[in-house]
């Protein structure tokens, strides 16, 4: 059996936008193992962020946990009222890294003020003592010349150093579990490369466990061990990185995996999936991506589809995958990926 | 062949500076390079390497301080009389990053496409005007019942077809699109990439595409021009520049695309680009033509070195 460090079983999440109810989360289950590192993969308004907040009461005022469970070391979060409650888990076992690095600092404070304040509120030092401490945090993120650079401002950093900042702030209550939220979007491709290398090294030294939301799947095969794809407030496929990439079930993942350029062919059209997503405002039957989905079948207008399990990892919730259902072939493209992977390899 | 397409577009040894005196800074340095006829001309760069600049200064926004920009054998930079810039005004159009910025709130699609009409010399009755943008809108994929409406009833794609209907009204040979898709998600991408190149096949359209990310510029560009720090450092056809990169920075950048391939990503190995690996105090840099097509920045000795590699791979 896994070690499950976060247990998240059937979560309804709803908020109140002008005197409206919307469902963000509509009764996502997941399983987060320890020292493993997951990627959530959805688009704008999928509610992957949103999921995520719930694991740090991070909701907005207007937004509730309306059903179900967060478990973690044996206590239920999604009972937690209190912002005294919360600071037990928010920093000093879960942390986040926001997607931007030019708002998420002060810009009126040392890096080093802005890292010690952390490092004082969770582990109670100062001084000389905090001083070394935020030096050691600087250098860790791979910050050169760390004494120096404690002393500067926000705007002195680079976008890429800015984030190794960012991190080395959630990194400095020694978190058990890191949340990173789109953590290389604003960045560029070369320093992009450079942030989850280094992730993936702090992973390594302290044990963590990592989550990555992302909306691009290009970017989360370097670095995820498992792959949730969610789409309307829910975890539509959820399996090992390979399965998700080389044996995709849900025609949600095969229209995302198509859609990548990186796919496409010079002088042909890229797949598009036609439409937009369901309105969140309306109750939702049965499949949520059914009105965009070429292979609807009619019970998926109707009835929401249950999770089949394809192997002991891999599971999706689609009616193709039940035994009535007729066998449909994956679009040719992303079987080609499961043929030739390593064909498309750019850096030779 | 090279020589028989016709020219559009040359830029030659452009220069753009900002400020003055002792924060004068050099955004773009000596910058060359022709942009031909249909074809759809890549930039590629980091932010803050002037890309964006470059295309800015081709539109009229920022002053150049050096060399040339020439359209269809007029120069366009610089000091000139009205007339020309009226018809830079209509043969250049511009596609902007993010649809929810570059989108005027407060007024309805009908005007914001439009709007580009007003001001130049043709007297359009009422008729003529609503025909033209009604027109604009379906070339987009957008209904014409649209344009009674405001941009918050959009979504991030629809937005991003407002701004590329309000670029084709003013019937450009010539559209620059500076970071298109860059602020959609990953499934509307595919649709405007789509978007832009049915337009090309239909209007004959030529692209000036500004963007940081190498995986979508493969997929749409037919050159591509690589940039740091306000030069060029390596130019070529997509697949050459893929096959056979050169320049350190560019294989930088190439080892960085990230391929939607778990055992592929997990093998590759990243290269970084140190740029004081250059030794230009004696020997300068220079931007030759290594092979037909494909162009190259370094001084003698590295160029020496990128022959001795072309040569390996059985190009000379």
């Amino acid at each position: 059996m896994e070690d499950v460090i976060l247990r998240v079983e059937n979560l309804v999440v709803k908020f109140n936008l002008r005197g409206q109810v919307l469902t963000a989360i509509r009764g996502a289950s997941l399983e987060l193992h320890r020292g493993e590192s997951l990627a959530i993969v959805g688009e704008s308004g999928s509610g992957k962020s949103v999921f995520v907040k719930t694991f740090m009461g991070m909701l907005d005022n207007n937004g509730w946990i309306d059903e179900g469970s967060i478990l973690y070391n044996g206590k239920d979060l999604a009972k937690y009222k209190t912002e005294k409650e919360w600071l037990t888990i928010r920093g000093r076992e879960i942390a986040m890294v926001m997607q931007d690095p030019m708002t998420s600092l002060n810009p009126l404070k040392t890096i080093g003020a802005q890292i010690g304040e952390a490092i004082r509120l969770h582990q109670g030092l100062s001084g000389a003592a905090l001083q070394k401490a935020v030096i050691e945090m600087l250098a860790d993120v791979g910050i050169p010349n760390p004494e120096h650079r404690a002393r500067q401002y926000p705007h002195e950093f680079s976008g890429g150093m800015r984030q190794r900042v960012v991190i080395a702030i959630a990194m400095a209550c020694r978190p058990k579990v890191l949340i990173c939220d789109e953590p290389t979007t604003a960045l560029d491709v070369t320093i992009q490369a450079q942030i989850l290398d280094l992730i993936k090294a702090l992973k390594k030294k302290y044990n963590l466990t990592t989550v990555y939301i992302t909306h691009d799947l290009g970017v989360v095969a370097n670095v995820s061990d498992r792959i949730a794809v969610m789409y309307a407030g829910d975890i539509i496929e959820l399996g090992t990185t390979e399965e998700v990439f080389y044996t995709p079930a849900h025609p949600y993942t095969w229209a995302l995996l198509s859609s990548l350029p990186q796919l496409g062919v010079k002088g042909e059209d890229l797949h598009s999936i036609k439409g937009t997503p369901p309105n969140l405002f309306n109750e939702i039957r049965g499949d949520a991506f059914a009105p965009r989905n070429p292979y609807a079948l009619k019970i998926d207008f109707e009835v929401r589809p249950p999770y089949f399990d394809i192997t002991p990892t891999h599971k999706a919730r689609t009616w193709l995958l039940d035994p009535r259902a007729p066998k449909i072939e994956p679009p040719a493209v992303i079987r080609h990926l499961n043929s030739t992977h390593g064909g498309g390899n750019y850096a030779k | 062949m090279p020589s028989e397409r016709e020219v559009l577009l040359q830029v030659r040894n452009l220069e753009v500076t900002f400020g003055k005196g002792r924060h004068k800074l050099k955004a773009v340095d000596d910058v060359s390079f022709d942009i031909y006829q249909g074809e759809t001309f890549g930039l590629v760069g980091e932010s803050g390497s002037g890309k964006t600049t470059i295309g800015r200064s081709i539109i009229r926004i920022y002053p150049t301080s050096n060399g040339t920009i020439t359209f269809k054998g007029q120069r366009i930079n610089g000091k000139i009389d009205k007339e020309l810039d009226r018809q830079v005004v209509r043969g250049i159009q511009m596609i902007f990053q993010d649809p929810m910025a570059s989108l005027n709130e407060r007024a309805k699609v009908d005007y914001i496409v439009s709007e580009g009409l007003y001001s130049g010399d043709q007297r359009l009755n009422e008729a003529q005007r609503k025909e033209m943008v009604s027109k604009a809108l379906t070339d987009v994929g957008l209904l014409p019942e649209f344009a009674s409406r405001f941009p918050h009833e959009f979504s991030g794609g629809q937005r991003q077809r407002i701004g590329i209907a309000r670029a084709l009204i003013m019937q450009p040979q010539f559209i620059i699109a500076d970071e298109p898709i860059s602020a959609l998600d990953v499934s509307i991408r595919a649709q405007v990439l789509n978007l832009l190149s049915e337009l090309q096949k239909r209007h004959g359209l030529t692209y000036l595409f500004i963007s940081h990310d190498l995986s979508v510029m493969r997929f749409i560009c037919d050159r591509i021009a690589v940039i740091h720090k306000g030069k060029l450092v390596e130019m070529a056809e997509t697949e050459m520049l893929f096959a056979h990169p050169l320049h350190p920075y560019t294989r930088a950048l190439l080892s960085a695309v990230p391929m939607p391939d778990p055992i592929a990503e997990r093998a590759k190995v990243l290269e970084v680009y140190d740029p004081g690996m250059h030794d230009y105090r004696v020997d300068k840099p220079q931007w030759v033509e290594i092979e037909t097509e494909h162009y190259v920045l370094g001084n003698a000795k590295e160029l020496d070195g990128y022959r001795e590699v072309l040569a390996k791979r059985g190009q000379p």
